[in-house]
This record gives structure tokens, C-alpha cells and sequence, in this order.
């Protein structure tokens, strides 16, 4: 949470004053959403029937990967000050293109995969070329690849649903870790979760990343490397997107072109509601992964609770503009209230 | 920025009227559009028969009364993703105020979809204005909101035909002297827009704020309450798109409008209006809708797979959006007097 901390004491040089820094650490909205994860938990599992049970987090679990796989490199990208809309459509034109390889004839399940990850590095380094070197801002690219990329799904495979796999690799697909209830397939998440962290709050590229985010003028006069850093995450997040096809195939024994269709915007939610700033510079991963997981337990606990699973909507809406109201209220008060009780100006230059 | 002593060199006449034309965005896409039409008819001279020309007016209406509306809003440096969800919710506010009392004259059932849709816009608007808070954050969950209301409210039903007047489903379909009543609505939409954005102080303000929100504000322009007012007017027309869905379509579930937030964001992308803000026109986002659904039937009668419309599409929003930058560099270009630093 290092990079919260930098930004805050830039921002608001009263009050990191004021707080140690472990309170800090812990007072971030990231806190928040784990807290309010914990809550939801807690009392989920104290009110209705069913949400202690293993299989509802089971169940939960599956419906959110590929959420949290695509929300890892989204985090990035967004906190690059960029976004990419396109993701969904690539997890639809993968599985189309899955679809198609099984009818041709293609049985070797590791060179599907491998052909649907090139493929998706493909896909998202078309959307990097047109930001980096076309210079065009990356929400109307990705709006035009996302119709173009779920265009081309439907080109592929048309309206077809391919669903004849081998038995085997789809219930290996949602296989538990022996002795338990998890799918095995949370380890590859959090492998890349992991690997996405460690970049992105552990390295000079992470570093890099806020950098961008906060200036991009200023980051490319201090010698970052700001196109090809943006174009090789847009790379990583159509790599993602795809690794989220195969997953989304064979969990669901069916390729169609349709698959995923809108999933976008539930990752951008996920990511914004984890706490990272929609202008960059700011969020880190913790929050992200939380708020996937707090948006996917909410919405199966209040199902079991019988609420009619579309007016589910309704809350992760609700969290969305929550989390960005909340902050802003919270230092627009703040701020009144230090001008209220001024500080020598000495005292604020010096922090 | 260096300032280059470079004087800048007196223009020639002769210059640009070619280049003039290349800079009205609008006229590409007009050109584009004919183009299109053009070839499609060569192939097949019955696809500009009235019954055809009538459902592409039909068509292209309803997403060209919500780019509109989109415009104005991205104009500002704004977004605005819940119109599809406010249409949607319209859409059913109209049938069941018709089931409720059938007799209720059409011309309040329109301004009652209108309120409830500038309703809907104020929230956003207020949300973003007061609480200065990204418009493309609160509208992804006012697109949540209103969509959950939506179908709190419908739970599961459909209004069908039978519960709505005829005259007003009538209204959805008709036409006079050959032109669709929906297209008319759209006509006035964005005749009045096109006026109030091009002549209207406060018009050319929202220009202002979508080039630099932050010089706006310096030079006295109220941001946030013309900010306010762009999302209460963007909620108006999604909540008049709204009961036009319901006119034309007859039936309508929770589900109406479903989606469609990105194509109108299209729509207005194609239509040369920068996504930035800024710049661009009321008139170009009503012809790139049109043009986005003119490809849609234009396709089949080229002998190609409908499949292909979306691809397409997604070819036209990147072909548009390159246009525009080159434009643009080429006129910072020109601007600077030769000079393409940062450009």
C-alpha cells in the first residue's frame, strides 16, 4: 500500500501527520473493502441458510475467476490512466476460436490453449498498437475492438455453440484441490495474482506504473519507458482475457461467440470499486481482489436470501458510486474542516 | 511547448477549401454514409424501396435521439453509460402507466418518460457535479441502479401490444408524407440541440468546459451546473428514446435497451464527436447513428454474413477515431506554425 501513502501525504499533509503510520497502512478504503467482505461473510453466514456451506463458496469461487483474472491486469492498465473495454470480446472471440480449432480437428488440448494465449496477446497488442503508436485514447479504441473482436467471435463460429469436449477436461477444469472444496483453478489465479502484485508494488515497473498514472508527461522526461509499458500491459491483459476464454469454455462445456458478453464492465466495477482511481496514479491489488470477491459474495448470499438475482444490480450499482462518493465526501469534509482551523503555512510546506 | 520564433507564414487563399471540407467531420461521414447507400443500392436497387428506407428511419431514430443526447454529455468531457438502462426504464414506466389507465393521452405519457428520465440524468448529473466525482464511475452504477429498479419493478413481466392504446403503438410505426413519426421526433431532437449547441451561450460554454474544464472554471463558467444540466438533458432524450422503444416495439420486458450504452458511445465516436471532449457536433453523432445502422442492413443485401456487422462496426469506430487524431495533429500542426512538438 506504499504508493496510497505517498499520494496521501502529498495530498493531505495535516492528517498523515496527525495518524502513525500503521493506522495509515490499515485506514485505506482497501481496508474498507476487506472489511465489508468480512462483514458480508460473517453475517451472511449468521442470517441465511446456506452461506457457511463449502459449496456456496464453491460456487462463488467459479463465478468469480475469471472476473479476478481479467481485474489483475485491468488494475494495472487502469492505474496506468488508460482502460480496456475490449476484454470481454476477447474471452468470446477465444472461445469462438476454440470452438472452431476442436471442429477442425484439433484435439491436443495444450495447443488449444497455447494457440488461445498467443491469440489473446495477439488481440491485445492490436489495442496497445493503436494507443501507443497511433496515439488514440484507449476507451474509444477498445469500444471499436470490443465490437470489432465480438464481431469477429461471431464471424468464427457464427451463432454455434461447440460443447462436445471430452468430459474429462471439462470437469478437470472445475476439479477441487484434493481434500477440499476449492477449484484447483484459484491456484493459476492467485500464481498471477501474486506475479501482478509483486510487479506491480514490488518493482521499479510497478513503480513506473503509478508514475504513469500520476503524469505521464512527467514520467517520460524521468526516462520511463511510458508507450512500451502501455502497450506490453494491453499484451497482458488480452493474454488474461483469453486464459479467461479457456477457462469460461470449459467451465461451461460450450464455446459461443456470446460468451462473456458485457463481462467488461463487471471488471471495471470490480476494479473501481477496489479502490483504484478511474485517472490513474492510484489502488493497489489487495483491493481489487477483495472487491471481486465482496461483489461475488454479496451477489450469491442475497440470492440464497432469495432477493430476485437481477435486482442484484441494484447493490453492486450502489457499491460502484459508493466507492467513489464515499472518499470524496469524506475529504471534502476533511478539508473543511482544516480551514476551519488554519495551520501556519510553514507547518504544511514542511509536512 | 518551445516557442519557436519561427514567424508563421502568411496563409495562402488557395489553400483549403479542399482542406476545409477534410475538417467538416460531418461531411465525411455524410460522404461515407452516401457511399455505403450508394453501393448497397447499385447491388440490389430494391434496398432503397420505401418499406426498406421506412425501417432504417425506424431504425436508426431511437439510437440517433440517444447519440444526441450521448453527444452533449461527451461534449463536456463526460460520459454517460446509463442510457440504456434509463431507456429501459421508461420504456416500462410507459406500458405501465398505460395498463394502469389506457386512457391516458400520448403527448403526457412522453413528458412523464422524459421526467423520469431527466430524473435519472439529475442523479448522475448531481452526483458528478456536487460530489465531483468521474462521470464514467457513477453512470457504470447508475447503469446497475436503474437497470435493478427496472427489473425490481417489472419482476419478470412483459407488457404486450394488447395493453397499450393503438393509437400510440401506431405512433410507432406510422408515417407522415413517407417519413416515420419517429424519425420526426428525432429531426426536432437534434434540430433543437443543433441550435442551442451552435448559437446558445451556454451551448458554446459546454465547449468550453470539454476543452479545459479547468480554464472553464477560471473564467467564470458555472462546470458544474452546466455539467448538470448536459446529463439532466442526456437522461431527457434516453427517457424519450424510451418511450419511442416502447411505441415501436409493442412489447417490453425489463430487458429493453439492454446493452446498448456502448453503441451509442459508438455512434457518437463515429460521428466525429472527440471522446475527449471539445469538439464535434449534435449532427455528426445523429449521422454516425444513422450510418451504424444502415450497415447493419445494408450487409445482407451485399451478399455478406450479418455476422460481420459487428466486426464492421468495430472497423468504422477505429477508422473514425484515427481520422480524427490525424485531423487533429495536422491542425496542432498548422497551429503552431510548423512546429509539431508534443503533437
Amino acid at each position: 500500500m506504499a504508493p496510497e501513502t505517498v499520494i496521501d501525504l502529498a495530498a493531505q499533509p495535516r492528517t498523515s501527520r496527525q495518524r502513525p503510520p500503521w493506522l495509515r497502512t490499515f485506514a485505506s478504503w482497501e481496508t474498507t473493502v476487506v472489511l465489508a467482505l468480512v462483514l458480508v461473510i460473517l453475517i451472511g453466514s449468521a442470517t441465511i441458510d446456506g452461506v457457511g456451506d463449502p459449496r456456496f463458496y464453491r460456487f462463488v469461487i467459479l463465478e468469480a475467476i475469471p472476473i479476478a483474472l481479467i481485474a489483475l491486469p485491468m488494475t494495472l492498465i487502469v492505474i496506468t490512466g488508460e482502460i480496456d473495454l475490449s476484454v470481454a470480446s476477447t474471452v468470446g472471440l477465444t472461445c469462438s476460436a476454440m470452438g472452431a480449432l476442436w471442429q477442425a480437428g484439433v484435439t491436443s488440448l495444450p495447443l488449444l490453449i497455447l494457440v488461445s494465449l498467443v491469440l489473446g496477446a495477439v488481440l491485445g497488442a492490436v489495442n496497445g498498437v493503436f494507443v501507443t503508436v497511433f496515439g488514440l485514447p484507449s476507451l474509444a479504441v477498445t469500444i471499436g475492438t470490443l465490437a470489432l473482436y465480438r464481431g469477429l467471435a461471431f464471424v468464427v463460429l457464427g451463432d454455434k455453440a461447440v460443447a462436445d469436449y471430452p468430459v474429462s477436461w471439462t470437469t478437470n477444469m472445475i476439479a477441487p484441490i484434493p481434500g477440499t472444496v476449492v477449484p484447483w483453478f484459484v491456484l493459476v489465479v492467485a500464481v498471477l495474482a501474486l506475479l501482478f502484485g509483486v510487479l506491480l508494488h514490488a518493482t521499479p515497473i510497478g513503480r513506473a506504473l503509478y508514475a504513469i498514472g500520476n503524469n505521464a508527461e512527467a514520467a517520460a522526461y524521468s526516462g520511463i519507458a511510458v508507450l512500451r509499458t502501455k502497450f506490453w500491459l494491453f499484451v497482458a491483459t488480452g493474454a488474461v482475457s483469453a486464459l479467461a476464454g479457456v477457462f469460461w469454455t470449459f467451465r461451461f462445456a460450450s464455446a459461443r461467440a456470446d460468451n462473456a458478453d458485457g463481462l467488461e464492465l463487471s471488471v471495471v466495477a470490480a476494479v473501481l470499486l477496489g479502490g483504484v482511481s478511474i485517472f490513474g496514479g492510484r489502488g493497489a491489488l489487495l483491493g481489487v481482489i477483495a472487491a471481486v470477491a465482496l461483489l461475488g459474495t454479496l451477489r450469491n448470499a442475497l440470492q440464497l436470501a432469495d432477493v430476485p438475482a437481477n435486482a442484484l444490480t441494484i447493490v453492486t450499482g450502489t457499491l460502484l458510486i459508493l466507492s467513489v462518493v464515499g472518499p470524496n465526501l469524506v475529504r471534502t469534509v476533511r478539508e473543511r474542516l482544516r480551514r476551519r482551523q488554519p495551520t501556519p503555512p510553514m507547518e504544511r510546506t514542511q509536512r | 511547448m518551445t516557442a519557436t520564433a519561427t514567424p508563421v507564414a502568411p496563409r495562402t487563399n488557395g489553400a483549403s477549401i479542399a482542406h476545409r471540407l477534410f475538417v467538416v467531420r460531418e461531411l465525411g461521414i455524410a460522404l461515407a454514409l452516401v457511399l455505403l447507400i450508394g453501393v448497397t443500392f447499385a447491388v440490389n436497387t430494391r434496398f432503397l424501396n420505401a418499406q426498406n428506407v421506412k425501417d432504417l428511419l425506424l431504425g436508426s431514430s431511437i439510437l440517433a435521439i440517444l447519440a444526441v443526447g450521448q453527444a452533449i454529455v461527451i461534449i463536456t468531457r463526460n460520459v454517460d453509460l446509463s442510457v440504456g438502462s434509463i431507456l429501459g426504464l421508461a420504456a416500462f414506466a410507459t406500458g405501465a402507466m398505460f395498463q394502469s389507465s389506457p386512457n391516458l393521452p400520448i403527448p403526457v405519457a412522453i413528458i412523464i418518460g422524459m421526467a423520469l428520465g431527466a430524473l435519472c440524468g439529475a442523479v448522475n448529473g448531481g452526483l458528478i457535479a456536487a460530489a465531483r466525482v468521474p462521470a464514467l464511475v457513477v453512470t457504470l452504477g447508475t447503469l446497475y441502479v436503474f437497470r435493478g429498479v427496472d427489473y425490481t419493478w417489472a419482476t419478470g413481466r412483459q407488457i404486450n401490444a394488447a395493453d397499450m392504446p393503438a393509437s400510440f403503438l401506431h405512433m410507432g410505426t406510422t408515417t407522415v408524407l413517407g417519413v416515420p413519426v419517429l424519425a420526426l421526433f428525432a429531426v426536432v431532437v437534434l434540430a433543437g440541440a443543433g441550435i442551442f449547441l451552435r448559437s446558445y451561450r451556454s451551448g458554446r460554454e459546454l465547449y468550453a468546459i470539454g476543452s479545459d474544464p479547468d480554464a472553464a472554471r477560471l473564467y467564470g463558467i458555472p462546470v458544474g451546473r452546466r455539467v448538470f444540466w448536459a446529463f439532466v438533458a442526456s437522461g431527457a432524450l434516453a427517457g424519450l428514446a424510451g418511450v419511442l422503444h416502447a411505441a415501436r416495439f409493442g412489447t417490453i420486458d425489463a430487458n429493453a435497451g439492454l446493452g446498448s450504452e456502448l453503441n451509442v458511445v459508438a455512434a457518437v465516436v463515429v460521428g466525429g464527436v472527440a471522446i475527449f471532449g471539445g469538439s464535434g457536433s449534435v449532427y455528426g453523432a445523429a449521422l454516425g447513428a444513422v450510418l451504424l445502422t444502415t450497415i447493419g442492413s445494408a450487409l445482407p443485401v451485399l451478399g455478406i454474413n450479418p455476422f460481420w456487422q459487428r466486426a464492421a462496426v468495430g472497423v468504422l469506430i477505429l477508422a473514425a477515431i484515427g481520422l480524427d487524431r490525424s485531423l487533429a495533429v495536422r491542425m496542432a500542426r498548422r497551429l503552431r506554425g510548423g512546429s509539431a512538438r508534443g503533437a
